[in-house]
């Protein structure tokens, strides 16, 4: 039972992860930045977190609402800042997108441990944040609900942060097939020169399924640090954002294939730990995501399952010839 | 006629770069005409008409529309003016129905528009309301399309159809078609003419881009010439002939003095006999292709781009598997002698039991039987065996690679001259190594020979290049050109084949090649000359070769025919040419 229950809640890291990565994707940017942008989320939620400790002066009396607010608000922007970066280098500047990406995932990386070093000199800091995550993040409904039995304790003993990464990969998927917009998305990423002779801007449709997607994972790293470490920030969220990029191909460009996908991916991190391995075989187990991967892929690669945007990767200028 | 003009344009000049794809192109549409746009490629025409769709925005000059002065940005703002443009490439998304295709990039202002024009009501984002538009759109022209069709499943026909559906769906009053033609049968291009006329009758204007004298004198009101960037003037259909046309077009002559030596031929090169050759989709590209080259000789091949003469050079240099014909190569080996270069012991043996060679200095043929390995290889180090005559080999089934080593060069000068025949990023040196990497033992790269050629390259062709070891990007276009065509000039070629050498290039370069070109022959290569320009052709080549749709139209005599008589034939219909027989 344990293993299902973490396997759901892990899942959440690589389904907001994917799901941004997927905005992103349609639109025919490939962001390889999103390790590095997921870690510039957890750090902009720290940010966000330490705001918010210091403007109420420590642990106690935290509201809870505010206290998923301010990280909240403070990842999407800082997530969606490193979204407008990459844009602006791939867009304006016309750089290569996966050389920016690389970029933006070292960048990313390097900045986060830099960022919260400052806070891990602050005692008060680390206990504030751990009181944080407990007090809004990790559950959402009240322990006398969810604690009556199995039932309830699958479906509602979460954190706010899963049930929205769910929400958005429902969302997206509803956007991308029904409505105008997500068609527009789609033509931009399937085939630029179409959707600007069509009269959609390319750069500008670019510019905001970049920021967007960015944010959305960026609320993976936020997740990762307040829910699934408790705020414990010594440890990086890149490694998950890499499967994240894989699942992208692996769930065929579909968020809503992504929830079952990362639940899959989870799944594989999380039943390791539970088998009774130590040492070296533990560790031989904890390859099983990143083998089972390249399985998935070279799998999907034969099959010729899903197809990407046809423009992903390519830069749009109007006037090339 | 209504003389209203509904689209104007005044001194519009384009320029890429360093070249000018337009230069005070003025040009008028009318309200309900079909006006043609007939031009070579590269004249311009499609650019032109680019600047009007929104897609460039015109360096100089201004446009109107029904009289009023506009900016055209982007091709929003193009359907804003009612303008719409089908491209050659179409610009639709295969993965999506016909439906979506349509609607993408509608606003609801658009659309509200559309509603008031239909005197209907909005009714916002409704792919149904939207395919019921459509099939609307298509009886009112008589189009056939089903809007639920996705466009990968589409012919290349239906999606034309569907780019044209989009545009009016759009309420557009100007449509542009560019090389509507290029991908259809006659069948489906009467269908079309059909539509476009009927399209005129409800009062809309339509350009059509096209090079096709026949087409224009069938479809078009009235014809517009561009010729090199620069719209040389209009003409009514009615008062047109495809010989008018064709002096509009090919421009004036002009005296090129390059250098001609009348020099006798040395035999035969190549034959060429039947070949034919399919495209990947099926389409023929090559259309038994017959004739002879010969040494010291320079046929020129003359012809409306895109009529084969890339994929012929291709197929003659082993690079096309999919073809079907002979090319005889005649090796001139007559009294050389016989070497390890292409030929392995097994090989002479054979040709020896065909009585092939004699001993130096012997008449009677040389036979090898009972004459041991090693003593053979001895008498071919020693230069003993000679050829009786010409060696004649068959290139088919031959590898590209094995071609290459008989002396068969091609030279080709993509649009992207770094494209194909250098590696921009490596210099000089390397480059020249690029052709000879294969030769030399061992696993370390010797490059003593390559520099010393790279050297060579650079003095004689005057190549202006900092030093041998800049990379070969860094150079201008013409400089890039020398060394390519240089490289492949150095290997002293026994059949040399050039494609577009001095695209791009200044004046003097292209004497430079020229120049290059004519040694070549003087040396005794049967050099191949692919060109644009009728009159570097006619002035250069011994022959030429006007090919049309995959066909041989005709070999000409450059000393006796004329810049007319080639253009008639590079874009007359073969059932004119029967009528005229």
């Amino acid at each position: 039972m344990g293993v299902i229950f973490e396997s759901i809640r892990f899942a959440t890291v690589f389904l907001f992860g994917s799901a941004g990565e997927t905005v992103t994707e349609k639109s025919g940017h490939l962001n390889l930045g999103t390790p590095g942008v997921m870690c510039i989320g957890a750090m902009g939620s720290a940010i966000g977190a330490s705001i918010y400790l210091s403007m109420c002066g420590g642990v106690g009396g935290t509201n809870a609402f505010l206290s998923f607010l301010f990280p909240f608000l403070f990842c999407i922007l800082f997530a969606g800042l490193a979204g407008l970066l990459f844009s602006f280098i791939t867009v304006t500047l016309h750089c290569n997108q996966n050389v920016t990406g690389l970029a933006l995932t070292t960048f990313g990386v390097g900045l986060y441990p830099f960022v919260t070093s400052f806070l891990e000199a602050n005692p008060v800091m680390k206990a504030g944040f751990s009181s944080i995550s407990h007090k809004y993040l990790t559950h959402v409904f009240p322990e006398q609900f969810y604690n009556m039995n199995d039932f309830t304790r699958l479906f509602f003993s979460y954190g706010v942060l899963v049930y929205l990464a769910i929400a958005i990969a429902i969302a997206i998927a509803i956007i991308m097939k029904k409505t105008k917009v997500g068609l527009f998305l789609r033509t931009v990423g399937e085939n630029p020169s179409a959707a600007d002779a069509a009269g959609i801007s390319v750069n500008r449709y670019r510019y905001l399924a970049t920021m967007i997607g960015s944010a959305i994972s960026g609320l993976g790293g936020m997740f990762y640090l307040f829910d699934w470490c408790s705020g414990a920030f010594e440890f990086v969220v890149d490694a998950y954002g890499w499967l994240a990029v894989s699942l992208v191909i692996f769930t065929m460009w579909k968020t809503e294939i992504g929830i079952a996908g990362s639940l899959l991916f989870s799944f594989l991190y999380i039943f390791p730990g539970y088998l009774n391995f130590s040492g070296p075989d533990k560790k031989l187990f904890e390859l099983v995501p990143y083998a089972a991967t390249i399985l998935i892929l070279v799998i999907t690669s034969i099959f010729k399952l899903g197809k990407a945007p046809a423009g992903l990767g390519q830069s749009y200028f109007r006037e090339d010839r | 006629m209504n003389r209203s003009p509904a689209v104007e344009l005044k001194g519009i000049t384009k320029i890429f770069g360093r070249i000018i794809a337009n230069h005070d192109c003025t040009l008028s549409l009318y309200t309900g005409e079909i006006l043609s746009l007939l031009g070579e490629n590269g004249s311009g025409k499609t650019t032109l008409m680019n600047a009007v769709a929104g897609i460039y925005y015109p360096d100089e000059g201004e446009i109107f529309v029904d009289g009023k002065k506009v900016q055209i940005k982007s091709p929003h703002d193009a359907y804003k003016y009612h303008i719409g443009m089908v491209h050659q490439h179409f610009k639709l998304v295969d993965t999506f129905t016909a439906v979506e295709n349509v609607v993408v990039g509608l606003n609801k202002k658009d659309y509200e528009e559309i509603a008031k024009k239909d005197g209907e009501k909005y009714q916002g984002f409704n792919l149904k309301a939207s395919a019921r538009r459509i099939s609307k759109i298509c009886n009112e022209f008589g189009f056939k399309l089903n809007p639920w069709q996705r466009v990968n499943s589409m012919s290349v026909s239906e999606k034309q159809t569907l780019e044209i559906v989009k545009a009016l769906f759009r309420g557009v009053d100007i449509l542009i078609l560019d090389e509507p033609t290029a991908v259809l049968t006659p069948q489906e291009t009467e269908k079309l003419f059909d539509v476009l006329r009927n399209m005129k009758a409800h009062g809309k204007s339509v350009i059509i881009i096209t090079h096709k004298l026949n087409e224009v004198l069938e479809i078009s009101d009235r014809v517009a010439v561009l010729c090199k960037g620069e719209v040389v003037g209009d003409i009514l259909t009615e008062e047109a002939n495809e010989k008018i046309l064709t002096e509009m077009m090919v421009g004036h002559k002009v005296d090129l003095n390059i250098e001609r030596k009348d020099i006798p031929t040395t035999g035969e090169r190549l034959e060429i006999q039947n070949l034919n050759l399919t495209g990947r989709d099926g389409r023929k590209i090559l259309k038994n292709i017959n004739f002879t080259l010969y040494g010291s000789e320079i046929l020129g091949i003359a012809g409306i781009s895109g009529s084969g003469q890339k994929e012929l050079l291709e197929t003659i240099a082993g690079l096309n598997r999919n073809t079907a014909g002979t090319i005889i190569f005649h090796n001139p080996k007559k009294e050389q002698p016989v070497t390890f270069f292409h030929k392995d012991i097994k090989q002479i043996r054979e040709l020896a039991a065909q009585n092939k060679f004699h001993l130096k200095g012997k008449k009677e043929p040389l036979s090898l039987v009972g004459i041991s390995n090693k003593e053979i290889t001895e008498m071919v180090n020693n230069e003993q065996i000679i050829f009786y005559e010409d060696e004649i080999m068959n290139l088919k089934g031959k590898k590209p690679i094995e071609i290459r080593d008989l002396g068969i060069k091609l030279s080709f000068v993509p649009e992207d001259r770094l494209g194909m025949g250098l590696v921009g990023n490596m210099d000089l040196i390397d480059n020249m190594m690029l052709r000879s990497f294969r030769k030399g033992k061992g696993v370390i790269v010797h490059r003593e020979k390559p520099e010393k050629l790279a050297k060579e390259l650079v003095e004689e062709l005057e190549i202006k290049t900092p030093s041998l070891h800049t990379s070969v990007k860094k150079l201008s276009g013409g400089n890039i050109q020398k060394v390519l065509v240089g490289r492949e000039i150095s290997s002293r070629p026994k059949v040399l084949m050039v494609a577009y050498p001095v695209r791009g290039l200044d004046i003097n370069s292209s004497y430079m090649i020229y120049n290059l070109i004519n040694k070549q022959k003087e040396k005794g290569s049967a050099v191949i000359y692919v060109g644009e320009d009728l009159d570097v052709i006619l002035a250069l080549c011994d022959r030429v070769l006007v090919l049309r749709d995959g066909e041989v139209a005709g070999i000409l005599n450059c000393r006796e025919t004329n810049k007319n008589e080639v253009g008639l034939l590079m874009t007359k219909k073969k059932k004119e040419d029967e009528e005229d027989a």
